[in-house]
């Protein structure tokens, strides 16, 4: 089924002006690209953070419509929940209840205890299906991966019923096929930002990247292979900066305004933003059951972030780890204001962080925090203490 | 039944609940000083069923954690844990817990020992992070128990449904591997014989726990679901899988079978029947109690002993023929039904203020638990839509003294009670 095109606007445009449309979309709190895609007839699933098997969503003809918040004031779903929580809840059902978005079925996930009330809640705001995912919390069972692959094919019934059609197994392989080259083309992206971090800033990087959300892979990748060809060719000077990798963006967004203003300083050559998206680390088979290709994906080729426990991926050693791969000089651990997972986290990682002398810059943010000044004076300060150490 | 008898059954459970925590205390103690390591577990979903098999002694750092609030003193712990690094805004259990083995396992009540083990489910995510500190900290073994929950409000496959299976099947597999590793940790063999006798004192306790909160539909109620309920739900999950406990439960059937025979209530005049949704407010837990009962307010329910006795409150019975088989059932059942009564309660709330007789449903979402307290403004809208349900909504926490106002309290649950009055003269007047 071929998807629409509904950033269509954005192609052909060279690349300045493709980083600021992708930065437009980005800000929109009106998903106009979802909107484009809903006047073509086609259904829309919404997925809460962090990670969501897109690819059922995509082999069933809908768009899987990522929920990451939205720059709104949560005016209707403020009273729908208590006071002490994190800003992506009540911003993500804010647009669903204002109709800034329009849903057909709604997934979130056990990522943490606030977000698995999501189902309840819109549940009880919405006639749509909602519900909960349960990706498997004990990800070091040898049954993980068969309990996972009966969770897909229970995901894709309540999919198929949504949208009215059979999904057959080529479907699956041919999307898992459309997201490996859009997987490629973010690992693609990323050693740009680590081998190359001059050439795009990190502000750039993410809207480039986090639009993948907005729109089908395919047209996604469409807009990556062009940007990325440009960006090798950018014309950039090398600046004295020290090359950090940001932590924290696991689920919920800093402002691209905070990442601006982060890059001012620093290159940031590799980071966990919207890590859902890059969870799969390389390439999913496409010989045999796709279902079980796609679980075993999730746990056996896959990424790290606070809120999956594995024994064989320690938090802190993973971020070390990236560190050490990207060759930052230092880390910036960030968390969402009322995140537990990553407030959690924070404490492993900075005391990991002492222990390997690794320099680190601690803060705390908003999706929608709008003034930076303070945070860019500490940070450069931060700065300026390595560089003249 | 003799006055002297009488005035022996009537608050026996509570005094045989005090007694036996602080024996169970006194036990943990004891391991603690010979240098013997415990199961660390959770409430929901403790599988002490099977721990106790291997002889572990079992600690609940929750209940711990919430011992230091009641007896006034979290807030140290929670400063040290702070000190340490620890976010205000993340679980004050969590916190607690940290100072606490930041302080060599001490506790106001006495001392815990080291964890030899953490074995957890997911029916809490902080269980997962939690248990992640002890595994830093000590490296010893943390296993979670991976429990699927319901998918939807509604959504409740049973026995038999293949989706239901499908999770089955997962949850004894995980007991099949978690088995191994507690015969490494202990250097013990599992008895599946040991096993079947503590699955049939937890079928006791679990006949009991049920049949009490049952009794407390009777008018007077026959026990306060905040405070004595507290009691009763600490046996429920210290002792599960016990002799003990089988006979406590036992016993506090019979005291309140008594009671209800007898028409002897919780208050000596009960003028308001409530339902309590979330968590205690630990840290003025005496007074937060009294601020509802100087009212003639009784709570003669709570979904905190439903979810915090790990779903006990649906009786599941263990198939003693297939122990293991049943233990997976049973926690994959208990472990749900804990879940939905934090997630998708209201059709249980409405169901339990009818049979209940209720007058009121207080919601008390905490800072400290976003498990319980994310989704129960929107809870409390959609029962108030549905149905004419008086409610009463505040924030404080379990743990936490500084977001803990009790004039603020005080002023509403005053308004509360208030429109209740005036509600019910309302009501009498236009009966009359």
């Amino acid at each position: 089924m071929i998807p629409p095109q509904v950033a269509g606007h954005l192609a052909g445009r060279q690349l300045e002006p493709l980083l600021a449309g992708c930065r437009e979309l980005l800000e929109d709190p009106d998903f106009p690209t979802v909107e484009r895609w809903r006047a073509c007839g086609r259904p829309v699933i919404g997925h809460f953070q962090v990670y969501f098997p897109e690819e059922i969503a995509h082999a069933s003809g809908a768009l899987p419509f990522r929920m990451r918040g939205a720059p709104v004031e949560p005016f209707r779903s403020d009273s729908r929940f208590g006071s002490y929580l994190c800003s992506i809840l009540k911003t993500s059902l804010e647009v669903a209840l204002s109709g800034q978005v329009e849903l057909d079925m709604f997934v979130t996930h056990p990522i943490c205890d606030a977000a698995r009330n999501l189902a309840g809640v819109f549940g009880r705001n919405f006639e749509y299906p909602c519900q909960i995912l349960y990706l498997p919390q004990n990800a070091n069972s040898a049954h993980a991966a068969e309990y996972l692959r009966g969770e897909y094919a229970r995901l894709l019934g309540q999919v198929e019923d949504v949208v009215g059609c059979r999904v057959l197994p080529d479907d699956l392989r041919q999307s898992i096929s459309v997201y490996n080259v859009n997987r490629a083309l973010l690992r693609d992206l990323y050693r740009i930002k680590r081998e190359t971090p001059w050439k795009i800033a990190a502000d750039e990087a993410y809207a480039l990247m986090a639009v993948g959300g907005l729109m089908s892979r395919e047209e996604h990748s469409g807009l990556l292979e062009r940007a990325l060809r440009m960006i090798r060719s950018r014309e950039t000077r090398r600046l004295d900066r020290i090359r950090v990798v940001f932590e924290g963006g696991f689920c919920e967004q800093p402002p691209l305004d905070l990442i601006r203003a982060i890059s001012r300083s620093c290159y940031v050559v590799d980071d966990d933003l919207l890590i859902g998206m890059r969870w799969i680390l390389d390439d999913v088979p496409l010989a045999g059951d796709p279902l079980a290709n796609l679980a075993e994906a999730y746990l056996e080729r896959s990424s790290y972030s606070p809120v999956q426990h594995d024994h064989r991926k320690p938090k802190e050693e993973m971020l070390l780890r990236r560190i050490e791969a990207s060759g930052a000089q230092a880390a910036i651990v960030t968390a969402a204001k009322m995140c537990e997972p990553g407030l959690e986290e924070q404490v492993t990682y900075t005391r990991a962080l002492d222990g390997a002398g690794v320099a680190y810059f601690v803060s705390e943010f908003e999706e929608n925090m709008t003034s930076f000044d303070h945070l860019e004076i500490q940070l450069e300060t931060f700065v300026e203490n390595l560089m003249f150490d | 039944m003799t006055a002297t008898a009488e005035e022996g059954l009537v608050g026996r459970g509570n005094r045989e609940g005090a007694r036996l925590f602080k024996e169970w205390f006194a036990e943990l103690t004891r391991a603690a000083e010979e240098g013997r390591g415990a199961a660390y577990v959770f409430v929901m979903g403790s599988l002490a069923e099977l721990l106790r098999t291997f002889d572990l002694p079992v600690v609940f750092p929750e209940i711990n954690s919430l011992q230091t609030a009641v007896r006034h003193q979290a807030h140290e712990y929670l400063n040290e844990a702070e000190d340490y690094g620890y976010s205000p805004d993340i679980c004050g259990y969590v916190k607690a817990d940290v100072a606490t083995q930041l302080r060599g396992g001490q506790l106001p009540m006495g001392r815990i020992p080291k964890p030899a083990i953490a074995v957890y489910t997911n029916a809490c995510n902080t269980y997962i992070k939690w248990a992640e500190i002890w595994e830093r900290m000590y490296g010893c073994p943390t296993v979670t128990l991976d429990v699927p929950g319901s998918r939807a409000a509604g959504l409740r496959p049973g026995p038999g449904d293949p989706d239901f299976e499908h999770d089955r099947r997962y949850v004894l597999a995980q007991l099949h591997e978690l088995i191994p590793v507690l015969e490494d940790v202990t250097d013990r063999r599992f008895d599946e014989d040991r096993l079947r006798e503590t699955l049939a004192h937890a079928n006791t306790m679990s006949r009991g726990w049920k049949r009490v909160l049952d009794l407390n539909r009777s008018r007077p109620a026959l026990f306060n679901a905040l405070t004595d309920g507290t009691i009763y739900l600490g046996v429920s999950n210290c002792l599960r899988g016990t002799p003990e406990g089988a006979r406590y439960f036992d016993e506090l059937v019979e005291e309140m079978e008594h009671k209800s025979a007898s028409g002897i209530g919780t208050l000596t005049d009960e003028r308001y029947r409530l339902l309590f949704v979330g968590v205690p407010c630990y840290p003025i837990f005496r007074r937060f109690a009294e601020l509802f009962t100087e009212w003639g307010g009784a709570f003669v329910g709570s979904t905190y002993l439903w979810f915090a006795s790990g779903g006990a409150h649906s009786a599941h019975q263990y198939d003693l023929d297939r122990p293991l088989e049943s233990l997976a059932e049973g926690l994959l059942l208990g472990v749900r039904d804990a879940m939905d009564s934090m997630f998708f309660q209201t059709d249980a709330l409405l169901q339990m203020f009818d049979q209940y007789q209720a007058d009121g449903i207080v919601y008390h979402p905490i800072k400290s638990c976003r498990t319980v307290s994310t989704g129960l403004a929107d809870s409390r809208r959609d029962l108030m839509s549905r149905a004419d349900v008086p409610s009463l909504f505040i924030e404080s926490d379990m743990m936490d003294r500084r977001v803990v106002s009790e004039a603020q309290l005080k002023n509403r649950i005053d308004a509360f009670f208030e429109g209740l009055a005036s509600r019910r003269a309302g009501s009498a007047m236009t009966s009359a």
